[in-house]
């Protein structure tokens, strides 16, 4: 995704005049011969992320759109009232582009994990677009789209991947359907294969979209029975608020699967992280399978 | 494009101030500022109020947003803002809040009030003034001595030093508010990173005006506006 994300930013630097990127020397490597093309709207700032997204918001005041990018930690957790205020007080939006989702960073430890990103947008209002590709094909497409707009858009790239691409996916997207009022399980960005593998031989619509903000909650109305389930690869919980919302009038039951609040303090792989907190698809059949097996129960 | 005649406003600020209220906390800080804003509005800005959206204007950005008093009697001495918006300061009704709100105000160039934010959003406007080709706007910001304490404020200074953005100039209104000071002086920590600097009397106009218009090619530049000690 990470690769993606260089190329059609780079394509789009050329493409596009009003288009600028904003690095805090992470992927400054890879983005040097853009920057020489465009040494104006390709700017480094060294390893300085809040005046990152200063920067950032101070070039969307001028009318370009600042593309910014940086592990999801640095830009969004350490830069956060600059996003806050920097771009949304000043009416102005931007494209962030994270990369080391959750724990993508296990070997690095906790300062390199970010599962908290997207509540972190969440305490924002409700202006910001979250996208959260599940396949490196889903990345240009959704890049593009942003790039053509002035709105706030974060995106967040992971180096967990699906192994088929949804670029159509901005609203839940049906993958496996149920019988008639069958359990719903919402799965979001890279999440997807692991809940079909989780819920294979089950009796559950499986639903996918790698944008949980705006969330699709006409989709989830159109879709839900009583039992939803929702997949996502930051903390557990993260959508609970939207879909409650969503759901507000309809008898529901709702659980929420996600990454655990607690520092783990342990390292191994992102594999291993998965399985700690139950994202793997065995640690995801047995929530879901007790979570439906407790009705009435 | 504009270009702002050289006018007095001096006549109209007292009374302008005087309609604000409200705000006695902040006056020190309000009052610190207003000789810079005066001889930034009178003499060297380019904007008026039918430019307040042109490219080609110059840009003020007031990054020290707290005590806006004298920034809100200038706007109207210049016409930005009518006078009767100074008479019900951060009512219910008002759009002149205790922190100015750039999506409230016309004129006003960025919403502020938390400190450390105006010279990052200065140094992308710097930025993304010149990758348009937008050669003639200055962007001015205004912050105070003790928002320097922020470490935001130090990656701007670091990197418009070293990157020799010139169309920028900072303005520090330094009435001793740092709760430990700037040993060397304030100026002293941006010409290391590559700044010019002037530091002049902050009541003084030909001083402040010569300061405010004696940046050089090449290089960001900084007025230290010294004034009475907050105390």
């Amino acid at each position: 995704m990470r690769t993606a994300f260089i190329d059609t930013a780079t394509a789009l630097l050329d493409e596009d005049p009003r288009t600028a990127l904003v690095l805090a020397d992470i992927s400054a490597a890879q983005f040097a011969p853009a920057g020489h093309r465009h040494p104006d709207r390709v700017l480094n700032v060294g390893i300085r992320e809040q005046l990152m997204i200063g920067v950032a918001g101070g070039l969307a005041l001028t009318g370009l759109r600042p593309i910014a990018h940086s592990y999801a930690t640095f830009l969004v957790d350490r830069a956060y009232e600059q996003i806050k205020l920097d771009l949304d007080h000043q009416g102005v939006g931007a494209v962030l582009v994270s990369i080391g989702a959750s724990y993508d960073g296990s070997a690095e430890g906790r300062t390199h994990q970010s599962p908290g990103d997207v509540a972190l947008f969440d305490s924002l209002g409700d202006g910001w677009t979250v996208r959260v590709p599940g396949h490196p094909d889903e990345v240009a497409p959704l890049l593009r789209n942003a790039a053509t707009t002035d709105d706030p858009v974060y995106l967040r790239l992971s180096e967990q991947r699906n192994t088929e691409a949804y670029p159509d996916a901005s609203r839940l997207l049906v993958l496996r359907r149920g019988l008639a009022d069958a359990p719903l399980v919402v799965a979001v960005g890279p999440m997807l294969d692991p809940t079909l593998a989780a819920t294979e031989g089950m009796d559950v619509t499986v639903a996918y979209t790698h944008t949980p903000r705006p969330f699709d909650s006409r989709g989830l109305r159109a879709l839900a029975s009583t039992d939803v389930v929702l997949v996502e690869p930051y903390l557990a919980g993260t959508s609970s608020a939207v879909v409650s919302r969503a759901l507000a009038d309809v008898p529901h039951r709702l659980l929420a699967l996600g990454v655990g609040q607690t520092d783990l303090r342990r390292y191994g792989d992102p594999a291993d992280h998965a399985r700690w907190h139950g994202l793997d698809a065995d640690g995801l059949r047995r929530s879901i399978s007790a979570f439906l097996g407790s009705v009435g129960g | 494009m504009t270009t702002t005649l050289p006018t007095d406003s001096g006549a109209r600020l007292p009374g302008l101030i005087r309609r604000l209220t409200g705000d006695e906390k902040h006056a020190p800080s309000a009052h610190s500022t207003i000789d810079v804003l005066q001889v930034l509005y009178d003499r060297v800005l380019r904007v008026t109020p039918d430019t307040v959206d042109a490219p080609e204007r110059d840009r003020f950005l007031l990054s020290k947003g707290h005590g806006p008093a004298a920034y809100y009697a200038v706007l109207a001495a210049h016409g930005f803002i009518p006078d009767a918006w100074l008479d019900d300061l951060a009512g219910p009704e008002s759009r002149l809040g205790h922190h100015p709100d750039r999506l409230l105000v016309p004129g006003v160039e960025i919403g502020s009030g938390s400190l450390g934010h105006g010279l990052g959003l200065a140094v992308g406007t710097a930025l993304g003034l010149r990758a348009q080709g937008l050669l003639k706007p200055r962007v001015y910001v205004l912050l105070g001595d003790a928002e320097l304490d922020e470490g935001s404020n130090h990656e701007a200074i670091a990197y418009a030093g070293a990157t020799g953005l010139d169309n920028l100039t900072a303005v520090v209104v330094d009435n001793e508010s740092a709760s430990y000071g700037w040993a060397g002086g304030i100026a002293s920590r941006f010409t290391v990173n590559g700044w010019t600097a002037d530091t002049v009397d902050g009541r003084d106009h030909e001083a402040l005006y010569a300061a405010l218009t004696g940046h050089r090619p090449r290089h960001p530049h900084l007025v230290v506006a010294r004034t009475e000690s907050k105390g």
